[in-house]
């Protein structure tokens, strides 16, 4: 083991990493924008709604990512002269646009896939519930069912997010310097396997880690009102500044 | 068991008569691999033929040897040349540190160079020197296979450059047809047989000169022979620089590459 090589490396490594938390948030976020739409599309009775919402979640959820990576990146250079005529070939000649786009694209269609499930999962009663005060409609999703499903999907989001993190790996694969493009590289130099990759690993493992805390921290805010009552007594106890607020 | 030994003696007393009376040359007897082209293959004949084999051919003219080739797999090609299976490998085999701990090799015989490519329509000329190449190249960005010996030579060589890295040659190809990259670099046989001489590559052409720097590029790729067989070894060397000389090499270059092959 070379340890020294390990440190005169970590500035390398944390550059990567750099890039590589940019595109996960980046991804995570547009991801989360497309797959709000496209969960209630799925669900809409409107055909014209639900088929093309089908078809994404369909094709992304059944494709490997680096083939939509390579069909994005590539496939994207194949068809220069129409981008460019519709003014988009300058996004698609910066890898950094079509990886953040593959990625988007593939978290949208999985985290669609979840929030599908859980809004259909929000018991009938509440929204039954809900009708009853006279909601309906737009207000019915934003005050009831999304709040809910959101809750019940956070702990399947959770796993999207991680596995998302650990996907943009990938981008090194075009031409990025990733985390894992650094440590490639690097090894490419040093041949030293063992050592850089150990590094590259620990490296996401540390923000893996970092990711499930902040997960569970939102879990136990988001549903601090379906924890059972002796720990809600409890903390009350510790908290008595909370004693007089309404349940 | 005794008549049989006695046979045998016989017959190889006999042989070696023979071999004598023909002519007076050294059988030397040639390892190629025969799946390499255009440097060793097995044509549409059966033959062998190709870059190796007619070099192969010109030095034993040279050296005045009567030599027969012998096919054998990559792998086990240096265990049959220590097992005397045959006298000298002549099949493409670069010069490295490694090998020379087990077999001597001759001098160079061919060193494709490194070239750079770039499409047709783009106006560009790349100094000889070195350091006025990377002053023409700043700011560019140049396409890559990653972990290559051309990684290496641009990354010391041209500090100002963009380079992209790619997991194949075939993609940092795609990508300069594609606009992505200004420029890749690799080796010169590569380029030529794997994008230019193909339809995607009809566009593109070799840009700047040869770079055979022994620092990044290894020596060459030379004739293996046993530990300690000075005297084919020598045979080779003077045979390698008599066929540089009297023309033969460059008749033989030029059939196979629009180039130099053996390098600087």
């Amino acid at each position: 083991m070379n340890l020294q090589l390990v440190v005169d490396s970590l500035p390398q490594l944390l550059d990567g990493l750099g890039l590589t938390l940019q595109i996960t948030i980046l991804s995570i976020f547009l991801g989360l924008v497309v797959a709000v739409p496209a969960a209630l599309m799925r669900l809409s009775p409107n055909p014209l709604l639900r088929w093309p919402a089908h078809g994404y979640i369909f094709y992304f959820r059944g494709t490997p990512l680096l083939v939509q990576l390579f069909l994005i990146y590539y496939g994207g250079g194949q068809f220069r002269e129409e981008l460019d005529a519709l003014g988009l070939w300058t996004y698609f000649r910066e890898a950094y646009f079509c990886a953040v786009l593959t990625l988007t694209l593939n978290t949208g269609a999985y985290t669609a896939e979840i929030l599908r499930g859980s809004i259909q999962a929000v018991p009938h009663g509440e929204v039954e519930a809900a009708r009853a005060c006279g909601m309906s409609g737009w207000l019915l999703y934003r005050r009831i069912i999304l709040p809910k499903a959101f809750r019940l999907a956070l702990p399947a989001y959770s796993n999207e997010v991680i596995f998302l993190f650990q996907a943009t790996s990938l981008v090194s694969i075009i031409t990025l310097l990733d985390l894992t493009g650094v440590a490639r590289s690097i090894v490419a130099r040093t041949f030293a396997v063992y050592e850089i990759y150990i590094a590259a690993g620990l490296i996401y493992l540390a923000c893996s880690y970092g990711i499930l805390f902040v997960f569970k921290r939102m879990e136990k805010r988001l549903m601090a009102h379906l924890r059972p009552e002796e720990r809600r007594q409890a903390q009350k106890a510790a908290d008595p500044a909370q004693e007089n607020l309404p349940v | 068991m005794k008549k049989l030994l006695g046979t045998a003696t016989l017959a190889a007393a006999l042989t070696l008569g023979l071999n004598a009376q023909a002519q007076d040359q050294e059988k030397v007897l040639i390892g190629t691999e025969g799946a390499y082209p255009p440097f060793n293959y097995i044509d549409s004949d059966g033959e062998l033929a190709g870059f190796d084999v007619e070099i192969a051919e010109a030095l034993c003219d040279a050296a005045n040897f009567n030599c027969e080739f012998v096919v054998q797999d990559w792998d086990g090609i240096i265990p049959g040349l220590l097992a005397k299976k045959y006298d000298a490998i002549i099949a493409s085999m670069s010069i490295t540190e490694e090998r020379k701990e087990v077999v001597d090799f001759t001098d160079k015989y061919y060193q494709t160079p490194a070239k750079f490519v770039k499409p047709e329509d783009m106006d560009l000329e790349i100094p000889e020197d070195i350091d006025e190449a990377a002053e023409v190249l700043d700011g560019m960005t140049i396409g890559v296979q990653r972990a290559t010996i051309h990684e290496n030579f641009l990354k010391d060589n041209f500090p100002n450059v963009d380079l992209s890295l790619y997991a194949s040659q075939e993609e940092a190809n795609l990508d300069l047809t594609n606009g992505r990259v200004d420029l890749v670099m690799a080796d010169s046989v590569v380029l030529l047989e794997g994008f230019l001489n193909q339809d995607g590559g009809a566009d593109y052409e070799f840009v700047g000169p040869d770079y055979s720097e022994k620092e990044w590029h290894g020596e060459g790729v030379g004739i293996a022979v046993r530990p300690g067989e000075d005297e084919l070894l020598e045979a080779f060397n003077d045979a390698i620089a008599e066929i540089r000389e009297n023309g033969t090499y460059e008749e033989i270059n030029d059939k196979y590459f629009d180039f130099d092959a053996y390098g600087s």
